[in-house]
């Protein structure tokens, strides 16, 4: 089966620091990775490979420098990485990057099954991987635990808050998955070589045949108004003593609040 | 991190390289021969990738459970394998036979690092290239199709005897027989203290065809795990290194064909010397491993121990002690990697082995031991790994040749080199 992965390169970090005049994230002394849930798609991909054999594409849209996560995607095992860089998609939103990773994929040919982490750790917003399902026309399944292919169905569970949920699909689709999923491989030494000679081919806006009206800043109708670091939360307090004197304490402090009442 | 490169020797320039301006040199590190200083300390680029690669494994996957490793008191099965799904078990082995085909400054990095994660399989990793390396120099093509492929995958794990309760560091006294029989030779003979002994599935096992004649009747044969009249004896407890075997192995009319016959009969002293000239550099760097570790735990904690209202790391004489711990280290290091580097050259390097691995062993007795000595008494507990790595560090001198035979044999070549 023909898998294609999208994934995105992030700060490593989950302390994101905003810089209040620019309303961007601060990228300097942060180092950039793979998107952890992205690279739980790679994973669910190869493994996916590993059992019904085919091919594994890898994807991202982003800067030059955004090829390194690629590399690593390589490393871990990806047959074929692409690299989506154009300056006429610079300011995609969530809606233009949707429209210009769909477009990437029908220009990448057949596929089976299109793979995305369920959210990126910087935006957090978990709207692309739907997003590319509703360009593509497909059915898709968001945060996915397991995933089962038997012909041309696929049976996907997905986590909930307090339960899972098993649905079944026909192929083509797309999955978003969450990281219980599985754990990442380590890449073996010879993807590492491997990955540092490769050469990264790279799509542009042309060769897409974007619609300049739906990418880059022309395609995305989201205005940033304000972002913010959150202020610290305040440090708990800590009942110190037996534990049996200390929930004592805590419960008196929690009715002196007025938040519960004892009957 | 170090590379150590001589641009004096004129030699490794291949004969397809560029015409003026570049030469390379070993591992494929390309250099500027007429601008740049003799003396490189860089890695080169798949050097660099694949230490990069090893160390976030190592963080990741060893280092959380070292402990839980060394407390097992079994066999680290699942460390080693997953070294052989990342294809380090293969690092010096030639592509055509699966391996990587990476120099040997490239293995002595990992080593260290695999060492510095997880004491453990450092050293199960260190004993594997026991095998792997007589195999490389000496097998035939039949041989490294046989066994060096399914070594360099990892699939199984090699070991190497040469010790015996009569011949540890007087290494031409085997006493264990060799009777040609047939197509066959007869084995007959005990093993002492076989680091992976039980475990691999692959031996290079050091025996003699003709006592009389000492070690010009030392003969290498390979033998596979399960040859009937091929036994494991009695796992060693140890003071360190709980987790991996020591054993026996016991021959009792084993006959092992003679086609397993490695490099030619007689010759097995030739044999036993290269394995342990890379023996060598493997405990050098497995002693570096250790006491990097002992420093990385020493470091942090002395900044945030306080006395007398202040880190301890702020007195004078806490900082002698780091500021030794770590030149000491990086000394080390630097002479494991000259080893390797004149190995990869193919120049001789057992003066140099046998100076890494007294040196380096001296090191981790010292700098483990100083490491306790920072924690003071929470040091002393096991409630910190440092006086782990004290016990552990121990064994360096002795392993692989004592470092009372590691003077003897530079003394011996300094003395050669003189006259």
């Amino acid at each position: 089966m023909n898998i294609v992965v999208c994934v995105k390169q992030v700060p490593d970090t989950t302390d994101v620091r905003i810089d209040p005049e620019t309303n961007s994230l601060i990228r300097e002394g942060v180092e950039s990775i793979l998107n952890p849930f992205d690279e739980n798609g790679v994973e669910a991909a190869l493994q996916l490979r590993e059992q019904h054999g085919g091919k594994v594409t890898v994807i991202t849209m982003g800067p030059p420098q955004a090829e390194a996560i690629l590399r690593h995607a390589l490393a871990m095992g990806a047959d074929e990485v692409y690299l989506v860089c154009d300056r006429a998609i610079r300011g995609s939103d969530t809606l233009a990057t949707s429209y210009t990773l769909a477009k990437a994929i029908e220009y990448l040919g057949e596929f089976d099954l299109v793979i995305c982490g369920k959210q990126a750790i910087d935006g957090d917003t978990a709207q692309v991987g739907p997003g590319v399902a509703e360009r593509l026309g497909i059915p898709q399944v968001s945060l996915a635990i397991a995933l089962e292919v038997e012909g041309r169905k696929l049976r996907a569970r997905r986590l909930l808050d307090d339960a899972s949920e098993t649905v079944e699909v026909r192929l083509p689709a797309l999955v978003t998955v969450v990281k219980q999923i599985n754990e990442p491989r380590h890449p073996p030494m010879k993807g590492v070589l491997k990955a540092k000679k490769a050469q990264i081919p790279v799509l542009d806006a042309e060769t897409l045949e974007l619609d300049p009206k739906l990418t880059g800043f022309a395609g995305s109708p989201t205005f940033v108004w304000k972002i913010f670091t959150p202020p610290r939360r305040a440090r708990g307090q800590i009942i110190e003593g037996e534990p049996e004197e200390a929930a004592k304490e805590l419960a008196q402090k929690i009715l002196g609040l007025n938040v519960i009442s004892i009957s | 991190m170090t590379r150590i490169l001589n641009l004096d020797n004129h030699d490794a320039r291949p004969p397809d390289a560029p015409p003026g301006e570049e030469v390379c040199l070993s591992g494929g590190c390309w250099a500027d021969r007429r601008g740049l200083s003799p003396i490189v300390f860089d890695l080169n680029e798949d050097q660099q990738a694949i230490l990069d690669a090893v160390r976030e494994f190592c963080d990741d996957e060893l280092v959380p459970k070292a402990e839980a490793t060394d407390a097992a008191g079994v066999w680290p099965a699942e460390n080693v394998a997953k070294l052989g799904e990342l294809d380090l078990m293969g690092i010096t082995v030639p592509e055509e036979y699966g391996g990587l085909g990476m120099d040997h400054i490239t293995w002595t990095l990992v080593a260290e690092e695999l060492s510095r994660a997880c004491t453990t399989t450092g050293a199960a990793f260190g004993a594997h290239i026991l095998c792997v390396e007589p195999i490389r120099l000496f097998g035939t093509d039949e041989q490294k199709k046989k066994y060096l492929t399914r070594l360099a995958k990892g699939e199984c794990v090699g070991a190497f005897g040469l010790t015996e309760p009569g011949a540890g560091s007087d290494a031409g006294a085997v006493q264990t027989r060799a009777e040609p029989d047939g197509d066959d030779y007869v084995l007959n003979g005990t093993k002492i203290f076989i680091t992976n002994a039980g475990e691999a599935e692959i031996y290079v096992i050091i025996a003699n065809i003709d006592i009389e004649r000492g070690p010009r009747g030392m003969t290498a044969f390979i033998v596979e795990k399960g040859t009937p009249g091929f036994e494991f004896g009695k796992n060693e407890k140890k003071m360190g290194f709980g987790s991996l075997p020591n054993r026996e192995l016991i021959f009792t009319d084993c006959r092992v064909p003679k086609e397993n016959i490695l490099g030619r009969e007689r010759r097995g002293f030739r044999v036993a010397l290269e394995t342990l000239g890379m023996g060598r550099i493997g405990m050098g760097i497995g002693a570096v491993g250790v006491a990097r570790a002992a420093f990385e735990a020493a470091l942090p904690y002395t900044k945030q121990r306080h006395q007398f209202g202040k880190p301890i790391s702020s007195f004078q004489l806490v900082q002698a002690m780091l500021a030794d711990m770590a030149t000491q280290i990086e000394a080390a290091r630097l002479l494991c990697l000259k080893a390797a580097y004149l190995k990869d050259m193919g120049r001789p390097f057992e003066k140099e082995a046998a100076m890494a691995k007294v040196y380096a062993s001296e090191v981790a007795a010292f700098v483990t031991s100083k490491a306790v000595q920072c924690l003071g008494g929470y040091g002393y507990t096991k409630d910190f790994p440092v006086e782990r790595y004290m016990r552990e560090a121990k064994l360096f001198e002795i392993v692989e040749g004592t470092s009372e035979i590691q003077r003897l044999v530079i003394a011996n070549l300094l003395l050669k080199e003189g006259s």
